[in-house]
């Protein structure tokens, strides 16, 4: 079978500081988004269960520069091959675009049995893409997966929804966005690492997918992106357990927040 | 007349959106709608007229049973045609979440997912939602002529209810089975928990060397009187059930009073505890990132300050 794992790779936000309010990028690199790994692995150990499965990883640049050697590390962990959508106005799309853009790469390479997500990108965590490229495929989708299988033909996924468990199953070809919780990611060998680079890597501008910029034009407007502000009193309280303990307790009293 | 409408797979949400909504509906001179759906829609349909919506569709088709994403997403788009809505609101639970992007597909719409904030400017209204993992803030205007907004439960508070339901309206659905089946479902491990409730909530990090160490925050919770959270790490080990989880992708929490143990304040578990009232922190690191939110801060070794501190509220 065929799995395609949409990933994106999102600015470091470890790395990402913050001044007058304003997160500065300048500088930070681009990494694999955490959440796409769990995908990314999902992915490889379902081929490892099934057998006989090419596991390809898609991305969309999306101002990051240096997307083919990001994209190294998603070969390195195991996929077979990736795709990359190079264009400067996908940069400037939001899901929709994207999405549809996805959408139609997934055709040109053929179509897949699985298209597996990640429940939300590392950084913006919008969760649109999964159910969007599913309506524009006429798929199935399942959401939140933290375990799946793939056996005769049909997917079967459990998810935590509010105090139950939701066993669900679906037919092929279908969607799936995983959780966190799903799997723990590997870390690339440094022999897998050195053999990612001669895996096949294909380039596509919106043109190659039969796309023009109009067709994925931004249709929201992003006002003001700024860190909240935090009114806090950051009172730091020292001396040894017991003595902070009894300042803290009467400091909450104070504060109303204790009885007395 | 444009309208809202506005849907929740969760009657207590459903009913918060609608009251914000009349509000907005006022605001902008447009009308108000809900959605109830699957086989509580009846009873649900007449708390949503109470709470503002003049208009309530009601779903009983059988389709609808188990509110699988890609029915309901039909039926909402159905209703939000039949209806003339330029803005459909839906909670941003876990379904609702799974719901917006391919309602927003089927609409043609731009979507804001997770929005904790909608406020009217001029004639529209824009969605705040956290970005670059919870570091910023992004506020947004959708300039689709349908728009689709998912906001986090609890965003919006319930003021007085007018008694008087809505009008009940049947729209004509055209709707097939899920793709999607529903095996079985299990009770997940752990009692039920609900943070969003909790009046005081201690949270506990990686800080916490080993699961069999949790009966020493058991015990403070015990002695405070409070429910006890924790960070991602701790629901990935299994060490406690992912309903205990605050932050970005579990509960954003609004307790008067939140202790955080061992957990050094990175956005995605902070992002949860901003609305908190008064915020404590321990950690042993003096220049754990926690502190810059915390009204008061202790350094200090969990297995020190949480049993000195138990002690310390037993005698009070
Ligand atoms: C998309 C996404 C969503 C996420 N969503 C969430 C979410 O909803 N909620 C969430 O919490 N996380 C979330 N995370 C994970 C988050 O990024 C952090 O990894 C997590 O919050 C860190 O947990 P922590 O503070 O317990 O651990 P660490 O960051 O490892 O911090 C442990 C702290 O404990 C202190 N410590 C260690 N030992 C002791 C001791 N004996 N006494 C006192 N202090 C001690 C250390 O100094 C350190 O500061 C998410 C991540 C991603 C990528």
């Amino acid at each position: 079978m065929k799995i395609i794992v949409p990933v994106k790779t999102n600015p470091d936000l470890q790395m990402i500081r913050i001044k007058n309010r304003e997160p500065i990028l300048e500088a930070v690199p681009y990494k694999v988004g955490d959440l796409d790994k769990n995908s990314v692995e999902a992915a490889l150990q379902l081929q490892a269960a099934v057998g006989d499965t090419q596991v390809v990883a898609l991305t969309i640049a999306e101002g990051n520069r240096k997307i083919k050697d990001t994209m190294k590390e998603v070969l390195a962990m195991g996929a077979d091959e990736a795709y990359i959508l190079s264009d400067d106005a996908l940069t400037a799309a939001d899901q929709a675009g994207k999405a549809l853009a996805l959408a139609k790469a997934i055709e040109k390479i053929g179509g897949a049995d699985l298209i597996v997500f990640a429940e939300g990108s590392t950084d913006n965590y919008s969760g649109q893409m999964g159910p969007r490229v599913a309506e524009l495929l006429a798929l199935p989708e399942i959401g939140y997966a933290k375990k799946l299988t793939v056996a005769d033909g049909k997917l079967t996924a459990e998810r935590g929804m509010g105090d139950l468990i939701e066993v669900l199953e679906s037919s092929l070809p279908a969607v799936v966005t995983v959780t966190s919780e799903i799997n723990e990611p590997r870390i690339p060998t440094l022999m897998n690492i050195m053999k990612a680079g001669k895996k096949p890597t294909t380039e596509w501008t919106l043109g190659d997918v039969g796309l023009d910029a109009a067709a994925v034009a931004p249709q929201k407007a992003v006002l003001s992106n700024l860190a909240e502000e935090q009114q806090r009193k950051n009172v730091m309280i020292e001396g040894s357990a017991e003595e902070q303990c009894a300042a803290l307790i009467d400091a909450l009293i104070k504060d109303g927040v204790l009885e007395a | 007349m444009a309208d809202i409408l506005v849907y929740s797979d969760l009657l207590t949400n459903a009913k918060e959106l609608a009251y914000a909504g009349k509000g907005f509906a006022a605001a902008l001179g447009m009308g108000i709608s809900a959605a109830a759906l699957g086989p509580n829609a009846d009873a649900d349909a007449a708390e949503l007229g109470a709470y503002g919506a003049d208009r309530v569709f009601v779903g009983k088709d059988p389709a609808l049973e188990g509110l699988q994403t890609d029915v309901v997403a039909e039926a909402l788009a159905q209703i939000a045609k039949e209806a003339g809505a330029e803005y459909v609101i839906i909670g941003s639970t876990r379904r609702g979440k799974e719901l917006a992007g391919r309602l927003a597909q089927k609409l043609g719409a731009a979507a804001v997912t997770d929005a904790g904030s909608v406020v009217v400017e001029g004639s529209d209204l824009v969605a705040s939602h956290f970005s670059y993992g919870g570091a910023t803030v992004a506020k947004e205007k959708v300039n689709t002529p349908i728009k689709v907004f998912a906001v986090m439960p609890k965003t919006f508070e319930v003021g007085d209810v007018v008694a008087g339901a809505g009008t009940v309206v049947t729209p004509s659905l055209s709707l097939t089975p899920s793709a999607v089946k529903l095996v079985e479902t299990k009770p997940k491990e752990g009692a039920a928990v609900n943070l969003d409730a909790a009046d005081r909530l201690v949270c506990i990090g990686r800080g916490l060397a080993k699961k069999e160490d949790l009966p020493m925050v058991e015990s403070l919770c015990a002695a405070l009187g409070a429910e006890m959270g924790c960070t991602k790490s701790l629901c990935d080990w299994e060490w406690l059930s992912e309903n205990r989880l605050v932050g970005l992708s579990g509960t954003k929490a609004k307790p008067t009073l939140y202790l955080s143990c061992g957990i050094s304040g990175q956005v995605q578990h902070t992002v949860g505890i901003g609305t908190s009232k008064i915020i404590v922190a321990i950690n042993k690191d003096d220049k754990a990132p926690i502190f810059a939110f915390a009204d008061y801060g202790l350094v200090g070794d969990i297995y020190a300050v949480v049993p000195a501190l138990t002690e310390a509220l037993k005698k009070k």
